[in-house]
């Protein structure tokens, strides 16, 4: 799983049909300081979440389409959770 | 999934026979900001997406999902065609109603004609 910011969302109408009835969400996975790791990603939402928002992103397919409750679906990125804070330990990382 | 571009089209005769009668398409890599990003790859086509489209596009064991009950081997298949992308990138946890015109939030797809 990652840390991740939500930028944006996409607007797909034609689209496989286990996708529908979800927000298609464009996050930008951030690492604990806050700079952009890498590129951002599309992920399906599980938890409802918008834009601005800090969110748990899991990058597995299994996971992702097991949190949005459609198995054997063509999911590989969700969001499922959001993140109030985090504490890195001083001294450990 | 990630975003993309259908820059090409693949033609192969001879391949898997599971594989009878799919589209393979050559996909751009894309930022938000539509720039293009990483090398161009492959994908199995399970949305109908055409040349110049705006696609999103999935990796992994879930590429062939799709063709179920087929197992076919794809590893990248388009999923769905984007009609628009909206991004609003925020700074320091602020949502920025945006100033430069190069991640312009509001961004429409063009279809290109073949």
């Amino acid at each position: 799983m990652l840390i991740a910011r939500v930028i944006g969302e996409l607007v797909s109408t034609q689209k496989h049909s286990s996708h529908e009835g979800r927000k298609l969400l464009l996050v930008q996975p951030v690492n604990l300081d806050g700079s952009n790791r890498g590129d951002a990603v599309v992920a399906l939402d599980a938890v409802d979440a918008g834009v601005g928002d800090r969110v748990l992103l899991s990058t597995d397919g299994y996971a992702a389409s097991s949190a949005v409750g459609r198995p054997q679906s063509p999911i590989d990125m969700a969001v499922i959770g959001f993140i109030d804070e985090v504490e890195v330990l001083p001294g450990v990382a | 999934m990630f975003l993309g571009r259908v820059v090409g089209c693949v033609w192969a005769t001879a391949k898997n026979p599971q594989m009878e009668g799919m589209r393979f398409l050559v996909v751009q890599p894309l930022t938000p900001e539509l720039r293009e990003t990483g090398k161009r790859l492959i994908c199995a086509d399970a949305a109908g997406a055409g040349a110049g489209e705006l696609i999103y596009w999935v990796r992994g064991r879930e590429a062939c999902f799709p063709f179920l009950p087929k197992e076919v081997a794809a590893d990248a298949t388009i999923v769905g065609i984007v009609d628009e992308v909206n991004v609003t990138r925020p700074v320091d946890g602020e949502v920025r109603q945006d100033a430069d015109p190069a991640s312009a939030p509001h961004r429409r797809n063009t279809r290109k004609t073949r």
